[in-house]
């Protein structure tokens, strides 16, 4: 189990000297009979994009919610600027810094996307028990972020149920920017977007490239070698080998993804 | 300093609330959705001015005070039920809840001579009780809310029944008798609290963050629940809201009948939840109209009243408040 470990940390992504901020070892997660997670190991660069790739039921998204507080390990350790943390719930990883952009965005509907953005961070104002909503604090700072990103919606005020599809990703994605200063994680951010669309929210990834550190899931190889810088391969809930993005490319992903190709990574794995 | 902030939150509650009427242009008249956003407060104007040709006494400013005066149980009531239907709930129990609270304050002031005051605060917390077990069983035990409330009705029905023997208590207090009879500065008390309790449950819901977190639970509760807000206590909130304007609307019955009756009272709960989809509410949460639940409420009472001025049995009262509900909920189809 720790050879295997071992096996994936020699293919660490990560130049030498470069900041660690996340790093995760041997993380194991069960669902009654099912072992999703079952030994994962991987790390993230300050300032990086990296990409987490995998079939259908590799264990990325328990990996991601072990990330973010919605799941608890079983066994293994994660550390976050080299210290150990164990998040029990979503606002332990919040706190730290640490954003998800969820599959389903995690919008409401009827309310305003400054109210969206703002979601129980709500700026207000006034002393003691009685506090009201600063709106127009709020609408002004909504306002900036969305254009600093180049996010265009037809107003703020606009509910997000006016918004179209890609409109709805930019502003869920621009909400994690924003308040994710240390990190900030996407599942499957393109996956119901037309091919303008995806390109807006890249773009939006790519904006924030430098000093902010993402994880991105993506089924999309392509998308993963436009954006990230390294990526992790999960399958059936390990991780099977990290590559720089520049050093690798498509067929060996595929091959690392499906386990069919003699990688050096699945020899790693047979020898234990 | 929160008063400074107070003023112009209030001024543009108003205003805000007004803003559900945008578009007032030719061209939005045409549109079915300017219609229906905005379909309470034309029905409204249409019953007034219907009653108004009919009656000669119904516009006169007596007739308009004590219509308000019996429209300010139900307010408070249907306001309650806005905060649990926000959040895409809803509160059967309310139809015993009321008599069980008013017969609360009549067994406590009256059998046991408590002081007044006590009875009332009993009264409170007993119908608040009630909030917070529909609540913890529906959020916390994740019970169906239909079924739980339900459940709650047949219950507090019988509690209250029990706890007076089925009886009628009287309950003589000069307050609550003037509670029921005076004014203030020309305004009826009844209005002024009806009027107190809905600019708070505005304020509290367009311009306070809990409010916010109580049209995100409503709205979409996964979503809700990712961005950290606990859910669970903001249903429950909701329900011990509800629960004390029950206690409220239970003291304002007992100041107008002079008494508590233990009977059920379902009228009133369908009136509570028939003036909340008036007003424009989803059933289904996520969107909330304190000045449509209001106008909701009023416009309720004023086909009751109407009725009564132009001697039309009461007997058809029911059926056409039966009406203006569907016929609110077909518009509905329409709205945004």
């Amino acid at each position: 189990m720790t050879a295997e470990g071992n096996a994936s940390t020699t293919a660490d992504p990560a130049q030498p000297g470069s900041e660690t901020l996340l790093e995760v070892e041997d993380l194991e997660k069960r669902f009654g009979a099912v072992q999703a997670l079952r030994g994962a190991t991987l790390s993230l660069r300050r300032g990086a994009v990296t990409a987490l790739v995998g079939d259908n039921g590799a264990g990325k998204s328990t990996l991601i919610r072990c990330l973010t507080g919605v799941h608890r390990p079983d066994r293994g350790t994660v550390r976050f600027k080299g210290r150990e943390v164990h998040f029990r719930l979503p606002e332990d990883a919040r706190e730290l810094g640490i954003e998800t952009v969820y599959q389903d965005l995690a919008l409401v509907e009827d309310l305003t996307v400054w109210q969206n953005v703002f979601l129980n961070r709500e700026v207000r104002r006034g002393l003691g028990p009685v506090r009201f909503l600063n709106k127009r604090a709020m609408v002004r700072s909504a306002e900036e972020t969305l254009q600093r990103l180049g996010v265009n919606v037809p107003s703020v005020n606009a509910s997000v149920r006016r918004l179209s599809g890609g409109q709805r990703q930019s502003v869920a994605v621009s909400r994690a920017v924003s308040w994710g200063s240390a990190l900030v994680i996407m599942d499957e951010p393109t996956a119901s977007l037309g091919v303008r669309e995806t390109e807006a929210v890249e773009e939006l990834v790519r904006l924030r490239r430098e000093g902010l550190t993402v994880l991105i899931i993506s089924h999309d190889l392509r998308q993963v070698m436009r954006l990230a810088d390294h990526v992790w391969v999960l399958r059936q809930g390990r991780v099977v080998g990290g590559r720089r993005v520049a050093e690798s490319d498509e067929q060996e992903l595929v091959a690392m993804i499906t386990g069919v190709a003699g990688d050096r990574d699945r020899t790693a794995d047979d020898g234990e | 300093m929160s008063a400074a902030g107070e003023t112009p939150s209030g001024v543009s509650a108003v205003t805000g609330a007004l803003k559900g009427a945008r578009d007032w242009g030719a061209g939005a008249v045409r549109d079915p959705v300017f219609w229906s956003n905005n379909a309470v407060l034309f029905g409204l104007a249409a019953v007034v001015v219907v009653f108004s040709v009919l009656s000669s006494d119904f516009l006169t400013s007596a007739n308009i005070s004590d219509l308000l005066v019996s429209a300010a149980i139900l307010v408070v009531l249907a306001l309650g039920q806005q905060f649990v239907i926000v959040t895409g709930g809803i509160d059967l129990s309310m139809g015993s809840n009321l008599p069980w609270a008013a017969v609360l304050l009549g067994w406590a002031s009256t059998t046991h001579h408590w002081p007044l005051a006590a009875g009332i605060a009993l009264a409170f917390a007993g119908a608040a009780a009630v909030g917070v077990i529909n609540g913890s069983v529906i959020a916390k035990v994740r019970i169906d809310d239909f079924i739980v409330t339900l459940g709650t009705l047949g219950i507090m029905n019988g509690l209250a029944l029990v706890l007076v023997s089925g009886n009628t208590v009287a309950v003589t207090s000069t307050f609550l008798q003037d509670l029921a009879l005076n004014s203030v500065l020309g305004i009826r008390w009844f209005i002024v609290v009806a009027l107190v309790v809905a600019i708070a449950a505005h304020l509290l819901i367009f311009h306070t963050a809990y409010g916010t977190h109580l049209l995100a639970t409503g709205g979409n509760r996964d979503a809700a629940r990712s961005m950290g807000i606990r859910v669970d206590r903001v249903r429950i909130s909701a329900y011990l809201i509800a629960g004390l304007l029950v206690g409220l609307a239970g003291v304002l019955l007992v100041a107008r009948t002079a008494g508590a009756d233990p009977s059920l009272l379902t009228n009133q709960l369908l009136s509570s939840i028939a003036a909340v989809v008036l007003g424009g509410s989803s059933l289904f949460g996520g969107r909330a109209s304190i000045v449509g639940t209001v106008a909701g409420a009023i416009l309720l009472t004023t086909l009751i009243n109407g009725f009564t001025l132009l001697q039309v049995s009461q007997y058809y009262q029911p059926v056409a408040v039966g009406l203006v509900v569907v016929a609110s909920a077909v518009l509905s189809r329409f709205q945004r």
